[in-house]
C-alpha cells in the first residue's frame, strides 16, 4: 500500500505551497512535489494601465522586494522611452538606481542570512523550532542580533533616500530617475549617528562571512552535503564576465560549468527561455528551450550568480569569491546551502559598492532622465536578491499595457525547490511512517535556502502555516500534521 | 512644547495597492496630519509594508507605541489591544509580527515601550488603491478613537 505524505505550507516562505511526498508500498520515496496554491493574475491587472505606472504599480505585488519590482518595470519602460536597453541612461540615472537596488539587496540578504539562516546553523535543524529565531539568537549572541538588525536598517534608509519613500518608491521612472541624492542624505549614509555608517556595514559584512566559514569548517557535512544535486545556473552577467547584480547579459552554464547560454540579449529572452504549466502548481516552470523541458530547468539566486560569474570588482568580495571558487575546485557549486556563503558574499560586495557609489558625485548632480524614440515592447532584467527577474510588457499606440509577463525569481527555482525537497525527503524519510518535526525542518531547510517569496510568485497575499499529509495508495488520509 | 509628555509612535502598516489593507497606513496618515495640525510634537507617525526585524531599534526610542494593521478576524469596526512580547515567528519568511517585534526590542535594546495594537477591520483585498466604503466609516471610527486616547495619554 503506497503512501503520500504532504507538508502544506511551508513555515517562514512568503505565499502559499505545500509539499506533497508519496511513498510507495516499502516506505519508498516514489515522488516529492512543492506545490504553489494560490493565483491572483497579476499580469492581467496591468493590463489596460498606462506604461508609466508601472514602476510604481508593480510594487503591489509583493511587499518583500518592492524595489526590485519597482527597477526591473523601471528598466522594461526605459526601452519603451527610447532610453537604451540597460546602458542609455545618464549617469546619475544609473548610479541612483544602483545604489537604491544594492540598499535592497543588502537588506534582504541581511535579513536572511540573520533571521532565517543563523538560527539553524546556531542551533541547528533538529532544533526545538521555539528557539530557531533571532530572538534566541539575541539571547546567546546578541552582537551577532544587533549586527543582523541594523544592517536591514541600513539598507532601508539607503531606499528610503533613492526611491523617495518607504513604500511604493517613486525614485525609478521611465528612462532615469527622479531626484539626486542630498548631501545630508549622503553624509548620513557615509557616516551618520549610531550605526549607519558604511565602513562599520562593510565590517560586519566581512565579519559575517568569517562567521560562516568557521562554521563551515565545524559542519562540512550541513553544508556541503545537504540536499546536493546537479544543477544548470543562470544569471545576468556584465559583459566582461563579472559579477552585475543591476544589468548585464544572459549568461547559464550547466553543472560542470559548460557555457549553455552564451551571454544574449536579454532583451529576447524569449527565444531562449519559456515556462511550462503543471496542472498541480500554479506556479510555472521556466527551462532553457534549447536542451528541454526535461533538462533545462536552471538554478538562480546568489549561488547561480556565484557559478556564472567569472570576478567580483570589488576587492574584499573577489577575495571571498577566490576562496569560494577554490573550495569548489573551480567549478560550480551545486550544494543548496552555499547558497548562504554565496548570498555573504553577495552582502560583502554591495557593501563595497554602496560605499563607492556614496563617494561619487554623480549621484548629487548631473541630468537624471534619458528620452529617445517610442517602442512598443521592453524587457527588463535584474539581479533580485532571489535570483533573476524578468519583466517583460507591450503598450499599444495609446500607451497602455497590451501585455505583461514576469518571471520572478521564485518561479526561476522551481524546479531546483522540487529537486532540493526530494533529495531531503529521500534521505530523512524513506522507510519511515511517522513523521517528526526533524524530518519537517529538514524540508523547510532544503526549501529555505533558496529564500522563496511565495507571494512573488503566486502574487498572493497568504500566510503559511505548515502541514503535513499522509495517503496510502488509494488516496486515503492516514496522517496530517500542522506545524506553526 | 512635549514637556514631559510620553513620546509617542503610531506606526501603520499593511500594502496600500491592496484595498482594505491600506487601513493601517491610513489611520498613520491621518494621526501625522492632526499631530502636526495639531503641533503634537511628542506624535511621530511611521508606516510600511510590513513589520521587520529593524522595527525593534525603531520602537525602542518610543515610550508608547500604536501599531495599526488591518485586520480580517470577525471584530467590530476596531479594537485596540494591549501588546504581550511575544518570541512566536510568524509563518511568513520576511515579516514578524508587533509582540515579536516587541519581544525583540527588549532582548536586544533592552526597553518595553507601552504597546497596543490597533486592529481595523478590513473586507475587501484585490489589486486597488480604493478601500472599501465600510473600511473607510472604520478608519474614521478608530481614528477618533486614537486621537482621544493620545490625548489622554498625553495628559493634555
Amino acid at each position: 500500500m503506497g503512501q503520500k505524505i504532504t507538508i502544506e505550507p511551508v513555515t517562514r516562505v512568503e505565499g502559499h505551497g505545500k509539499v506533497t511526498i508519496h511513498l510507495d508500498n516499502e516506505g519508498k520515496i516514489e515522488q516529492t512535489r512543492l506545490h504553489i496554491v494560490e493565483f491572483r493574475g497579476f499580469e492581467r491587472f496591468v493590463q489596460g494601465r498606462p506604461y508609466w505606472e508601472m514602476p510604481v504599480l508593480v510594487q503591489r505585488l509583493c511587499g518583500i522586494c518592492p524595489v526590485s519590482h519597482h527597477l526591473a518595470a523601471a528598466k522594461a519602460m526605459d526601452v519603451i522611452v527610447g532610453a537604451g536597453t540597460g546602458e542609455g541612461l545618464t549617469p546619475t540615472g544609473e548610479k541612483m538606481r544602483r545604489l537604491m537596488h544594492y540598499g535592497q539587496m543588502f537588506q534582504s540578504h541581511s535579513l536572511h542570512f540573520f533571521h532565517l539562516a543563523s538560527p539553524d546553523l546556531l542551533f541547528g535543524i533538529d532544533a526545538d523550532p521555539l528557539k530557531r529565531n533571532i530572538i534566541h539568537v539575541a539571547l546567546q549572541h546578541r552582537d551577532l542580533a544587533v549586527q543582523g538588525v541594523m544592517m536591514r536598517k541600513y539598507g532601508q534608509e539607503v531606499i528610503k533616500a533613492t526611491a523617495g519613500k518607504k513604500i511604493h518608491g517613486t525614485g525609478a521612472i521611465p528612462g532615469g530617475i527622479n531626484k539626486h541624492l542630498t548631501e545630508e542624505e549622503r553624509d548620513y549614509l557615509l557616516h551618520g549617528d549610531d550605526y549607519m555608517d558604511i565602513d562599520k556595514m562593510v565590517s560586519w559584512a566581512q565579519d559575517a562571512i568569517e562567521f560562516f566559514k568557521e562554521y563551515h569548517k565545524k559542519n562540512k557535512a550541513v553544508i556541503d552535503g545537504f540536499a546536493e544535486f546537479p544543477s544548470s545556473h543562470l544569471s545576468l552577467v556584465r559583459k566582461d564576465g563579472a559579477l552585475d547584480l543591476y544589468h548585464g547579459v544572459l549568461r547559464a552554464v550547466d553543472s560542470e560549468g559548460k557555457k549553455i547560454l552564451h551571454d544574449v540579449d536579454y532583451q529576447e529572452y524569449f527565444r531562449y527561455i519559456d515556462e511550462e504549466v503543471k496542472s498541480w502548481s500554479y506556479m510555472k516552470f521556466p527551462y532553457l528551450k534549447e536542451i528541454g523541458k526535461k533538462s533545462g530547468w536552471y538554478t538562480v539566486g546568489p549561488l547561480a550568480r556565484m557559478n556564472t560569474a567569472e570576478f567580483i570588482d570589488t576587492p574584499l568580495a573577489q577575495k571571498e569569491f577566490e576562496l569560494f571558487k577554490q573550495y569548489n575546485g573551480g567549478k560550480p557549486s551545486n550544494k543548496p546551502m552555499h547558497s548562504h556563503w554565496a548570498r555573504l558574499i553577495e552582502i560583502l560586495h554591495t557593501a563595497e559598492k554602496m560605499k563607492q557609489l556614496l563617494n561619487d558625485p554623480d549621484l548629487m548632480e548631473g541630468e537624471l532622465v534619458t528620452r529617445g524614440t517610442k517602442k512598443f515592447e521592453g524587457v527588463g532584467l535584474i539581479e533580485a536578491p532571489r535570483g533573476t527577474l524578468f519583466h517583460h510588457y507591450k503598450i499599444g499606440e495609446n500607451d497602455m499595457i497590451t501585455m505583461a509577463n514576469l518571471i520572478v525569481s521564485t518561479t526561476n527555482n522551481n524546479q531546483p525547490m522540487n529537486e532540493a525537497v526530494n533529495q531531503v525527503a529521500v534521505r530523512v524519510m524513506t522507510g519511515r511512517k511517522e513523521i517528526t518535526e526533524g524530518m519537517m525542518n529538514a524540508v523547510e531547510v532544503a526549501i529555505r535556502a533558496y529564500d522563496p517569496c511565495l507571494s512573488c510568485a503566486t502574487h498572493a497575499i497568504g500566510q503559511m502555516p505548515l502541514e503535513f499529509e499522509v495517503y496510502d495508495a488509494e488516496a486515503n488520509l492516514i496522517e496530517r500534521k500542522f506545524k506553526h | 512644547m512635549t514637556g514631559k509628555r510620553p513620546k509617542i509612535l503610531v506606526y501603520g502598516y499593511g500594502n496600500p495597492g491592496r484595498q482594505d489593507d491600506a487601513l493601517g497606513i491610513r489611520l498613520a496618515e491621518e494621526v501625522e496630519k492632526w499631530s502636526t495640525d495639531h503641533h503634537m510634537g511628542n506624535v511621530t507617525t511611521d508606516t510600511n509594508y510590513q513589520l521587520n526585524l529593524e522595527d525593534a531599534a525603531n520602537i525602542a526610542a518610543y515610550d508608547i507605541v500604536i501599531f495599526a494593521d488591518a485586520s480580517r478576524e470577525e471584530i467590530d469596526e476596531f479594537c485596540l489591544d494591549p501588546l504581550i512580547p511575544s518570541e512566536k515567528s510568524e509563518f511568513t519568511m520576511h515579516a514578524v509580527s508587533p509582540a515579536y517585534v516587541l519581544h525583540l526590542c527588549m532582548q536586544m535594546f533592552h526597553r518595553k515601550p507601552e504597546a497596543y495594537l490597533l486592529h481595523l477591520r478590513g473586507y475587501d483585498w484585490e489589486f486597488m488603491e480604493e478601500m472599501t466604503g465600510k473600511a473607510k466609516t472604520n478608519l474614521d471610527k478608530a481614528f477618533g478613537y486614537i486621537k482621544a486616547f493620545i490625548l489622554k495619554v498625553s495628559k493634555i
